[in-house]
Order: structure tokens, then sequence, then C-alpha cells
């Protein structure tokens, strides 16, 4: 569960001072599939760097599971991403030259997973995420956009979070592809239970999602249950395993 | 994460780019291989002039004549021949601690054989000469007491002279030669003993002191014939200082000199020409290691050039490990192990190029070069502290960074 109370985030540069959010507050309950929503300048960047404990707030509480994570170091913040947050990012970030199965182990070095368990751990994510088990072994440059994607994605997973934070994952994706990922993030909500945080500017995405919270100038403008989720298609000629 | 984890990241990212922790390494391995094998060439240099020198004899004290002054200019030593036979009986009877006193009168000749003529040094002496001067005898016997007493006419030829004298190989015992144009029967052979300096102690010819000052050199000093200089032995090591003092004292007060800065002579004592030459020759290590350890530094820099380009290649990279949990710990050990792992694998091989190289030089025969043990655990050490502290910076800058800014990174 992640309550956020209350938080305020303040940048100074000089004497100027900008405050990207001021007074943000929701809960979110395991098993949900939320999208941030908002134009460029509305925090909701601010907004996910905390909530994946890249950052803390300038005032106001967050708490993940019950732990409370805005007052803490540099080292107990990359703690608690560990332990409990998968990211995807825009732009992948994979490991170049890097077989898929290292990329998605990547995370399990950090977690001391004893290396014996590391590769079933590995599979089981990259078969939840819908990626194709005869690509396990190729390079990470070999793979298209959706099958990146599917893979970090896969190393999102692997660790068990109680968070996955999805940052504009389909921004660098043509329609199709992003038809596929957000198939693949509707199938772990839904089959696997995974509690989805999705930050995006497009409503078309956002509505991919059961609930829509919309962010405007650093507040939360709307929370709403999104009644009308759209379901993504499979383009044909995509295989979903 | 796991030191297994870590040498395998380091492996992959080493790997990753072949070419450019191979030119990186390259500036470690040349400069711990040069240290090596620098070091070797100057300590085989040395071992081999200190060898030479104790060839010489042991215990070994050498008079030398000294200058003549004349209007307050000093022609230096050895411009003149102070030293006599009487001088060298003199010492022999009244210096303690003596074992022998060998005189010596040399000078080059020509020396004409049945097949061959050649131009070389001609050691008038006694017999003890082969117990101070550590000579033995390949063939033949040296001349005895009575030979040389007697004036007579008998030679030893060292193996140069030997080989070029009789160039078709016969033995040379018994055969005659002429020195100087008189006739002498060689009787004995030495066995070579290499050169040192300038001198080739295999070049020369003995004959008896007498017949040599008979035929020869026949200067007179005060009534006694001359001496090029005069070898003592003294009994140990101990007692080389009482024996230098002792007979100091004797030939200032036998050639009637007041002021010892005075002295128409010169002694050397065998310790002093082995620590002149240490000191040359660790001078000269010490100066050679330098230069190599410079080559050293410019190749740690090298690394922490790598290095730094590495970290800004692979910001994102950081930024991503840092987002999924990795603490500034495991981000500076990552690029401290890539580095250490660049210098030490440089140094291994530096350390099997410089055996190489010192082997090489060995197998040429410039010198006989000797690795110590001593350098390569100093070389060695050296090449991992280089890696730890050229690759503590850039892994600083890895693990301190931002992981937002870090992730934005293009």
């Amino acid at each position: 569960m992640i309550e956020v109370k209350d938080i305020q985030k303040i940048y100074r540069l000089g004497d100027i001072e900008t405050k990207a959010l001021s007074g943000v507050s929701f809960t979110i309950q395991d098993g949900e599939f939320v999208a941030i929503m908002g134009p460029s300048g509305s925090g909701k960047s601010t907004l996910m760097h905390i909530l994946g404990c890249l950052d803390t707030p300038t005032s106001g509480t967050y708490a993940l599971d019950g732990e409370d994570a805005s007052k803490l170091t540099d080292d107990e913040l990359a703690d608690i991403r560990k332990r409990k947050i998968g990211f995807v990012f825009q732009s992948f970030n994979l490991l170049p030259r890097t077989t898929v199965l290292r990329n998605v182990m990547l995370p399990l070095i950090y977690a001391n997973v004893p290396h014996e368990k590391r590769e079933a751990k590995a599979k089981e994510s990259l078969l939840a995420a819908s990626f194709p088990e005869s690509r396990f072994q190729n390079m990470s440059n070999q793979l298209s956009g959706g099958q990146i994607q599917r893979v970090a994605i896969a190393r999102s997973l692997v660790n068990d979070p109680t968070l996955i934070l999805a940052d504009e994952p389909t921004g660098n994706l043509d329609s199709r592809t992003t038809e596929i990922v957000l198939h693949t993030f509707a199938e772990l909500n839904e089959k696997h239970g995974r509690t989805i945080v999705l930050i995006t500017h497009e409503l078309e995405v956002a509505e991919h999602a059961k609930r829509i919270i919309r962010l405007k100038d650093g507040s939360i403008m709307s929370d709403d249950r999104n009644h009308t989720q759209r379901k993504a298609v499979i383009p044909p000629g995509e295989s979903s395993t | 994460m796991t030191t297994r984890d870590l040498f395998e990241e380091t492996i992959t990212a080493l790997t990753a780019n072949k070419a450019r922790s191979g030119l990186t390494m390259l500036g470690i391995v040349i400069g711990i291989a040069s240290v090596i094998a620098m070091v070797a060439i100057g300590n085989g240099a040395q071992a081999s002039i200190s060898s030479s020198i104790d060839a010489l004899g042991s215990n070994l004290i050498i008079v030398l004549p000294g200058a003549t002054t004349s209007g307050g200019i000093s022609a230096g030593f050895g411009s003149t021949k102070t030293l006599t036979m009487n001088d060298s009986d003199t010492i022999s009877a009244h210096v303690q601690n003596i074992v022998a006193v060998a005189p010596e009168s040399s000078g080059r000749y020509q020396v004409v054989s049945s097949q061959a003529n050649t131009n070389t040094t001609v050691d008038g002496t006694v017999p003890a000469y082969t117990s101070v001067r550590n000579l033995s005898l390949a063939e033949g016997s040296f001349f005895s007491t009575v030979q040389e007493e007697t004036f007579s006419e008998v030679a030893i030829v060292g193996p140069t002279v030997a080989t070029t004298l009789f160039p078709d190989g016969s033995d040379p015992i018994g055969q005659t030669i002429r020195i100087n144009g008189n006739l002498f029967t060689i009787i004995g052979e030495t066995v070579s003993k290499g050169t040192s300096g300038a001198s080739n102690q295999d070049d020369e010819i003995y004959i008896p002191i007498t017949t040599a000052h008979q035929y020869l050199s026949n200067s007179l000093y005060k009534g006694s014939p001359t001496v090029s200089d005069i070898s003592i032995e003294a009994t140990s090591a101990a007692t080389m200082t009482q024996v230098q003092n002792d007979l100091t004292a004797l030939l200032l007060k036998l050639h009637a000199i007041s002021n010892p800065a005075n002295a128409d002579f010169q002694v050397l004592n065998q310790y002093d020409i082995i620590s002149t030459a240490s000191t040359i020759t660790g001078t000269f290590t010490v100066l050679l290691a330098a230069v190599a350890g410079i080559s050293l530094v410019v190749g740690g820099i090298g690394i922490m050039n790598m290095m730094l380009t590495s970290v800004t290649e692979r910001t994102k990279e950081i930024g991503l490990r840092k987002a999924i949990g990795a603490s500034e710990n495991d981000i500076s050990n990552q690029f401290l192990m890539e580095s250490l792992a660049l210098t030490i694998l440089g140094g291994i091989a530096g350390i099997l190029i410089g055996f190489g190289v010192a082997f090489t030089v060995n197998a040429i025969g410039l010198v006989a070069a000797q690795v110590s043990w001593s350098s390569v655990v100093l070389a060695f050490g050296v090449s991992a502290a280089i890696g730890i502290i050229f690759g503590w910076y850039p892994a600083r800058r890895a693990a301190k960074m931002n992981p937002i800014d870090a992730l934005r990174f293009e």
C-alpha cells in the first residue's frame, strides 16, 4: 500500500523558489492500476521521483507498505528501491551488448539473491511480461522496440516489488508497440495482481488504467475510477507469449 | 553485491571495449616491465663489477707509485717510479699480519712466437703473485723462487696470449717465444679470469721480476730497481686497516716524507674499490628505475583518463544501476575494480615482459641481468596502488551521481 500525505516539493535555485508539488495526498491499494496524468510542468515527474524513492519531499510523508520513505539518506533510498520498486523507463535503459537474461537479472545482483535462483526468477518474469522464450539469449541490441520494453518490464518485476513505476513507458514507441506494452501491463495487473503506476501525458495511454489521477500545477485536479477502461488489443502477427 | 558479481561485472565491462582496455593497460605494462628490466640490468652490472674486483684477489691492498711534484705542479699518481724492490722487501719484513707481498714490474712489449707476434703486457713478478692475485694455472706451473732468484728466462702466458701466439691451437707449454728480443720458454698457462674494466687479465705474460729487471726495465730509484706496483695480501678483512696504516707509515718513513699529504705513493684497498664501484652502479640503477617509474606514473594517468571517459559514457547505465538499488559503494567498487583489474593484469604482463627482457639481455650476453624479487614485489604493489589511486576519483564521481540526472543524461 502506498500512502502519500500532503507532499510538497520546493526547488531552490539561488533566490528563486519553484513549487513543483503543493500538498498532494492520495492512497494506492495493492493491486491497483493507476495512471498519473498531466501536461509537462504539472509536477508529475517530481511526483514520480518521490514515489520511486529517487528523491525526498520537502514536506509531507510518503509511506510504502507502512515504511516511511520521506526522510532517508541516499543509500537508504537505494535500499528501499531495490526491495520495493520496479522501474520502467521511457528510454528502456537496457545494458548494451548484454543478453536479455542478464539484463533482467541485474536487479538481483544488488538484492543479493543467490546465483542459482537468479535465472529461474528472471525467466519467470520474462514469461510474465510475455517475452518470447526463444529470444532469452539474444543481445539487447538485437530486439524490436516492443521486445525491448517488455525486457525492461520483466526487469522491473524480477524482484517482486510492491510497486511497478512506469515513466512514459510508451513515449518512444509507435502505436502498434504501444498497444503491446499496454496489454502487457494490463495482463500483469489482472493476471498477476501487480500494483502499477503509469505516468503519462497522453489520455489515450492513461485510459488503459483503472484509476486516473490528473495533476496540474503541482496539485491534484481529479482522482477518478476509470469506468471506461480501454483494452489494449494485440495487433495481428505479434504473439503474446 | 557479491564478490563474484563484482568480478563478472568487471570482466563484462573490460571486454566490452577490448581495444581501449588493452591500450590503457599497455601504459602500465611498459612501466612495470621497464622498472623490472632496468633494475635487473643495474643489479647485474653491479654484481659483475663486484665479482671482477673480487677476482683480483682477497684482502688485497695495492700500493701504486706516486706523483712527482716539481715547482708545486703535481704530475699525478703513477707518473713516476718511486716504488722499489727495497720498499717491497721492507714491507714484507716489517708489517704484521701479511700473507704475501708481490711486487710487479710491468710494461708492454712486442712478443714473437714461431707462428705469430703480438704486443702485450709483460709482468715481472714473484711466485707469491699467484696467491695474492688469485691466479691459478690451467696447465704447467708458475715459476719457483729458485727460478726467480736465478734470473730464469721462463714465462707463463694468459689464455688470450696463448691463442694469439699459437693460432693453430698447439700446446704452448715448452715452446719458446721472444719478448723484446729475449728468448723465453713457456712453462705454464693461466686459467681465464675475464676482463675487469679496461684491463684484460687474460692478455698477460708473467716472468720472474729479476729477469724483467735484467732484460726489460732497468730503471733504478735510490739504487734499487723500480716496480710498477706492490700487491699485499692481508691475513683477513679485519686486519686490512692495520696493514694499510702500518705500511703507509713505513713507506713514509722509508721515503723520508714528514707530511702524509705529500706522499709519493698511493695505497688502495680492495674494499674501497668495490664500494666506489657499487656507489656508481647503485646510482645508475636508481636513475634507470626513476626513469622507468615516470613511465609508470604516465601509465597511471592513462588509466584515470580512460576511467573518467568510461564513467561519462556510462552515465545512463550508472543511473539505471542506482535506480534499481545499487548503493554508492556498489557503484564505486565496480569502477575501482575495473581500474584495479587493468593495473593488476598490466602489472602481471609487465612483470613477465620484464623477465623476458632480462632473459634476452642475458642471452645476448650484454650484462648478466638479475631480476630481484624485491623489485617484482614492489612493481606489483605499485601497479595495484596506481589502480586504487588513479581509479579512486573516477569511481567516486560515478558513485556520487544523482540517479535522476544520470537517467536523463543524453
